[in-house]
């Protein structure tokens, strides 16, 4: 008989060893996805995590890993804090749509006005709106007890209507011959989020992705508020006698991953996706919850994770165009990496003995 | 203007998927298991059921097929967080993002064709709608009045003490899954065969969250599971109404209105049981918590 | 010589890194009570789960009647006539007594018969009950008699109590007990498994003690010492507690009129508590679960705010202020629930000193850890206490509750506090740990700190505390003093009479 006995502490090794596994157990299990409907698994495969980088085309495709990894981790810092305390955020989708759009509103409000200071502001519009969007199912939590699981989640069907309702309405660009969507801010020089280093695809979002990995890792691993936050996470009581408020813990988490997801979201619709249309929203809220859990919850974790589901990003846009797989195939590569993962995390968390039945 | 009858039957419609995926849910979380997947085995239950559907020809096939796409794909997460002892809410969350994307990369061969028609039942309401109508009693009973029931309750209520008096926690609680993934399944099928009557990508377009709130604003009982689809499909149809007679106000503002009025109603029962000390601990006791039997 | 109903033979059985039970024998008759003694973590409850089939003994054989008992899992236990209540009861809270009792039994009555049936059993056997009654608004004392109940509808041949007095108040015990010879008059083995040795001295024909999962004895417990049995369980003299050398000063806390609402559906009120506490003094409150006591703790520690005026320490008003700012001002508290509550499971024993001790002993300096600070500190307090472990790294889960238990009060009095309290600080701990940690209070009362100890252990409230009283229902006693107590009247203030006039009347 095979027993689980839990172990003392969490494993290291385990806990650097599973998301490894995940990634090897994810590319065999979905080539022979690909082999069922009828792809060479190998090609395809290549086409995803090798040739971004290395193939024909990689000088096309490495910048772009930036351009995509720095939304993920930006918005993966935030929710993992949240996610270490308990708290599921899984609204960052909406709170990057509305990021996106009170950042904008202001540049669309001030178009063409031009001053350096102009951008900076932009920035802390995205911020505020993505706050204040997180701040709903905080205060709805901690009022009336709503699970902010589902209020989040709701909030973005509404995030996405309204970035509909921009973009054919209030934002519509006046100059767009009738087509909905914004101006575009990349050809507004005081509003453009620019490729800061050519060739290199950083923008000011990928600056920011740094920092806050940076922040992240300072607050979880050296500051007292995340020591509190990691004990709310597994034993809320123990956390209260420590003297944590969990009112203020909600509303810090969610404020705190609304804000980072708000200004990922400015810095898309100023930089790669230039205006506010109804697809503001691309999917990289979701995403993020993988990245979070792929990267052990942990910043540095979450940037490599970020950087690997760029790559499927990338290679997924490759694959669809040399090979035309399907463009889901990311979206099934990114749920079968979080199902691998959830499933070798036991590892980490027992060990696995054999004993002999009586 | 407005007919009455006929609106009524709208709403029977509107209500129906979230009906079905709501009772499953409520199954399964009356046995202790928080399932945030429901949407993603409603998009699996609403492709494998169109598929089948427009390839045989028979839309009862359809159900069929979306009942088993549904539990089938439930087993996952059963066995991540039954087996592999997972975290609840993360291992919904996969599932829901798996089965969107496993969805979307089988459907591309069935968009822009036409389900076949659905015979209609008794009083032109279509069959399935009767099933979901007759699952709402059916569910109680099993759920207050048959023993199977009532371990289940056991299970959910508290594992520990389950498990102490000899109850197999994890196969009732896989049994639950399963049964939960089938609801869903059908439930999605209703949007595509029934419904729509063809397959668009992400056309469930929240239903399963929507499913997941009703739960809760149930208080975990059948009946209110009826009671808050009926609620939330009068909204829809109250909006798509709206839209018909050209209010002046953005149709994407009108159709944020099911997204709003869910989170309204949980809202106003989280308030419920929040401040009034009678009414709360409606939620099974062990509900999200996973069940490892130490020694 | 009556015949055995049930007999154990050299079982055994082994977890990874512990023998639970080595060489295991021993029989019990019909119409018997028979003890099975030791203390926490001797075995004893590994043994009765391979009896109920909830484990599988690794050897030996055990019969019951004259047919080999080898269930394999309980519901095979209770078809062959074993039945059980457990210590933590195995109800269910959300549902009403008759579900329960269905829940307990293998091929349940349709639900009037049951109805009527448990109406009719528990009336036969002066416990009444009513079977539509959910069990969230039962008392401790109501749980146990379904528990009960639903054993008895099965008959069953042999029935095992796990410490089923440990919630109880001296008067339910009594009640227990009678219903418990009139079952062993009709001819039911009773397995008693407790570490109380009054009662298994005033009530069990025959006790068979263990030690480290062996037996290392079986006597008639009616013909032994108290002192004696202790000796046997422990495998040594009992350690004397020195409470010399302390004197009352000046008040140091002073709680007045102190009303909390309950935190949930299943917790108590706190009614107009009033208390005063002096320096040098220990003060216990003693009460039977769920009266308020961790209400009580949580507002003193301050995880519950209170209205102004309330809680005062050294003449301070800290009522309105939470646990850190009390720490800081000298009120330190250790609650029940080591893991999760006083403790973070999966936290080391370093990061769990950063809990409670981050402002008194500067381990978090302008929001700032001291990482090493807090190292030095848990190495310190596992040196102080006697702490079991490999080091300062290890898991708070993976420590014995004695090791733990004395890690948490550690952590707490090594911060000097000005007062301290602690909820139940031996609760399932070994008797070597209990007799450290209760030392380590009187030091601490020694050293001009007061002290308030709450605990469901009659026994060591009488051995600790100067002043005791009583928490019924969310109300707090007037205070008496503990010397000249006796457990009669203990029993009548834990039952809600509060004063001897209401006692006599």
């Amino acid at each position: 008989m095979i027993q689980l006995v839990p172990r003392q502490g969490v494993s290291n090794g385990w806990q650097i060893a599973t998301p490894l596994l995940a990634v090897l157990a994810t590319m065999v299990a979905g080539g022979i996805l690909f082999a069922i409907i009828g792809y060479d698994p190998v090609a395809a495969i290549r086409t995803i995590f090798w040739d971004p980088l290395f193939g024909p085309a990689a000088s096309y495709s490495r910048p772009q890993l930036l351009v995509k990894a720095a939304p993920l981790i930006l918005i993966a810092s935030g929710l993992a804090v949240g996610f270490r305390a308990g708290i599921w955020n899984i609204g960052a989708e909406g709170q990057y749509i509305i990021g996106g759009i009170t950042g904008a509103a202001v540049a669309l409000a001030l178009y063409p006005l031009e001053a350096w200071w102009l951008f900076p502001v932009m920035v802390l519009a995205g911020l505020a709106g993505g706050w204040a969007w997180g701040m709903i199912p905080a205060l709805l939590r901690n009022w009336f007890g709503a699970s902010e699981i589902l209020v989040s989640l709701m909030l973005v069907y509404v995030a996405q209507r309204i970035a509909a309702w921009m973009a054919f309405g209030p934002m519509r660009n006046p100059e767009g011959m009738g087509f909905p969507g914004s101006r575009n801010l990349q050809q507004y020089p005081s509003a453009a989020n620019p490729e800061l280093l050519t060739g290199t695809g950083a923008h000011w979002g990928v600056v920011a992705a740094a920092l806050a990995v940076l922040a992240t890792w300072f607050l979880m691993s050296r500051h007292i508020r995340g020591f509190h936050l990691r004990a709310a996470g597994i034993a809320p009581r123990a956390a209260r006698f420590a003297g944590v408020n969990p009112q203020t813990l909600v509303a810090f988490c969610l404020g705190l991953s609304g804000a980072l997801a708000g200004a990922a979201g400015l810095f898309e619709v100023s930089g790669p996706a230039g205006q506010v249309t109804a697809q503001l929203g691309v999917g990289y809220g979701f995403t993020a919850i993988i990245v979070a859990f792929l990267g052990r919850l942990h910043p540095v974790g979450i940037l490599l994770a970020g950087l690997l589901l760029a790559l499927t990003y990338i290679g997924g846009e490759l694959a669809q165009l040399t090979m035309a797989l399907p463009a889901a195939t990311v979206q099934v590569f990114q749920g079968m990496l979080l199902f691998f993962l959830l499933g070798f995390d036991l590892l980490t968390r027992f060990q696995i003995r054999r004993s002999i039945a009586a | 203007m407005i007919d009455p009858i006929s609106v009524f039957l709208l709403l029977l419609s509107a209500s129906t998927p979230i009906l079905f995926a709501a009772l499953g849910e409520l199954v399964v979380e009356r046995a202790g298991v928080l399932n945030l997947g429901v949407e993603g085995m409603m998009i699996a239950g609403a492709l494998a059921g169109f598929a089948a559907a427009y390839a045989s020809g028979n839309p009862f096939l359809g159900f069929l097929v979306a009942a088993l796409a549904g539990a089938t794909i439930s087993m996952l997460f059963a066995l991540l967080t039954q087996v592999f002892l997972a975290n609840q809410v993360a291992s919904g969350l996969a599932l829901t993002l798996f089965g969107l994307g496993l969805a979307a990369m089988f459907g591309k061969p069935f968009e822009g064709v036409r389900a076949p028609p659905m015979p209609m039942g008794p009083l032109r309401i279509n069959w399935i709608v009767w099933l979901g109508l007759a699952m709402v009693p059916a569910i109680w009973w099993f759920l207050n009045r048959s023993r199977a029931g009532l371990i289940l309750r056991g299970v959910g209520e508290n594992h520990d003490a389950a498990h102490a008096l000899g109850y197999g926690v994890r196969a009732t609680r896989a049994a639950a899954v399963a049964f939960g993934g089938a609801m869903a399944g059908i439930g999605g099928a209703f949007i595509s065969i029934a419904t729509v009557l063809q397959w668009t990508e992400g056309m469930t377009a929240g239903a399963g969250w929507i499913a997941l709130a009703i739960v809760v604003f149930s208080r975990w009982t059948a009946p209110g599971v009826l009671a808050g689809a009926w609620l939330f499909g009068g909204v829809t149809v109250l909006q798509l109404r709206l839209q018909a007679a050209g209010v002046d106000v953005p149709v994407q503002l009108l159709s944020m209105a099911p997204y709003l009025a869910t989170i309204l109603v949980l809202v106003l029962i989280s308030a419920r049981q929040k401040f009034s000390r009678h009414a709360g601990g409606a939620a099974p006791g062990s509900l999200g918590i996973n069940f490892h039997a130490l020694r | 010589m009556t015949a055995n109903v049930f007999r154990a033979e050299r079982i055994g059985k082994s977890y990874p890194g512990v023998r639970a039970n080595d060489d295991v024998s021993f029989a019990v008759a019909a119409g018997e009570i028979h003890a099975l003694l030791g203390e926490n973590g001797a075995g004893k409850s590994t043994l009765v789960k391979m009896i109920y089939g909830l484990v599988r003994p690794d050897d030996g054989r055990m019969w019951l009647g004259d047919d080999p008992h080898a269930p394999t899992d309980p519901r095979a236990a209770r078809a062959a006539g074993v039945a059980m209540v457990f210590q933590h009861f195995s109800l269910f809270d959300a549902l009403t007594v008759a579900e329960n009792i269905a829940l307990g039994m293998e091929n349940p009555p349709p639900r009037r018969k049951l109805a009527a049936r448990i109406t009719q059993v528990s009336h036969d056997f002066g416990l009444p009950l009513n079977p539509g009654r959910r069990i969230v608004t039962l008392s401790a004392g109501e749980r146990q008699r379904v528990e009960i109940i639903r054993c008895l509808l099965q008959n069953p041949r042999l029935l095992i109590m796990d410490e089923p007095t440990s919630v109880l108040t001296p008067q339910e015990a009594e009640l227990l007990f009678a219903t418990l010879r009139k079952l062993a008059a009709a001819g039911t083995a009773i397995l008693y498994i407790s570490h109380k040795l009054e009662e298994i001295r005033a009530h069990c024909d025959c006790a068979t003690i263990l030690r480290h999962g062996k037996v290392v004895d079986s006597c008639d417990p009616r013909a032994q010492s108290a002192r004696e049995l202790a000796a046997m369980m422990v495998g040594g003299e009992m350690r004397v507690i020195d409470r010399s050398g302390r004197q009352a000063g000046d008040v140091l806390l002073k709680v007045e009129g102190l009303s909390q609402p309950a935190p949930s559906a299943e917790g108590m009120r706190l009614k107009r508590v009033s208390l005063t506490l002096r320096a040098g003094e220990i003060l216990g409150i003693g009460g039977v679960a769920g009266n308020g006591q961790e209400e009580l703790l949580a507002a003193l520690s301050g995880e519950v705010r209170s209205t102004p005026g309330t809680i005062a320490l050294e003449g301070r008003d800290l009522s309105s202020k939470g646990p850190e700012p009390r720490r800081v001002a000298g009120l330190l508290a250790a609650p029940e629930d080591r893991l999760g509550h006083a403790a973070v499971p999966d936290f080391s024993l370093t990061e769990n000193t950063l809990l409670t001790a981050g402002a008194r002993k500067a381990l978090v300096r302008g929001g700032l850890i001291d990482h090493a600070g807090a190292r030095t500190y848990a190495e310190a307090v596992i040196r102080d206490f006697d702490v079991r472990t490999p080091g300062p790294g290890t898991a708070a889960r993976a420590l014995s509750g004695g090791n733990l238990q004395k890690f948490v009060v550690g952590r707490e009095v090594m911060q000097d506090p000005r007062v301290l309290v602690v909820n139940q600080p031996t609760w399932g701990v070994d008797a070597g740990a209990a007799a450290a940690v209760r030392q380590s209070l009187l030091d601490l009362a020694r050293r001009g700190a007061g002290v308030i100890v709450i605990s469901q252990d009659l026994d060591e409230l009488l051995e600790l505390s100067d002043r005791f009283c009583a928490l019924n229902e969310g109300r707090l006693s007037d205070p008496v003093p503990t010397a000249g107590l006796t457990l009669d009247r203990i029993g009548l203030m834990l039952g809600g009479a509060h004063g001897m006039e209401e006692a006599r009347a």
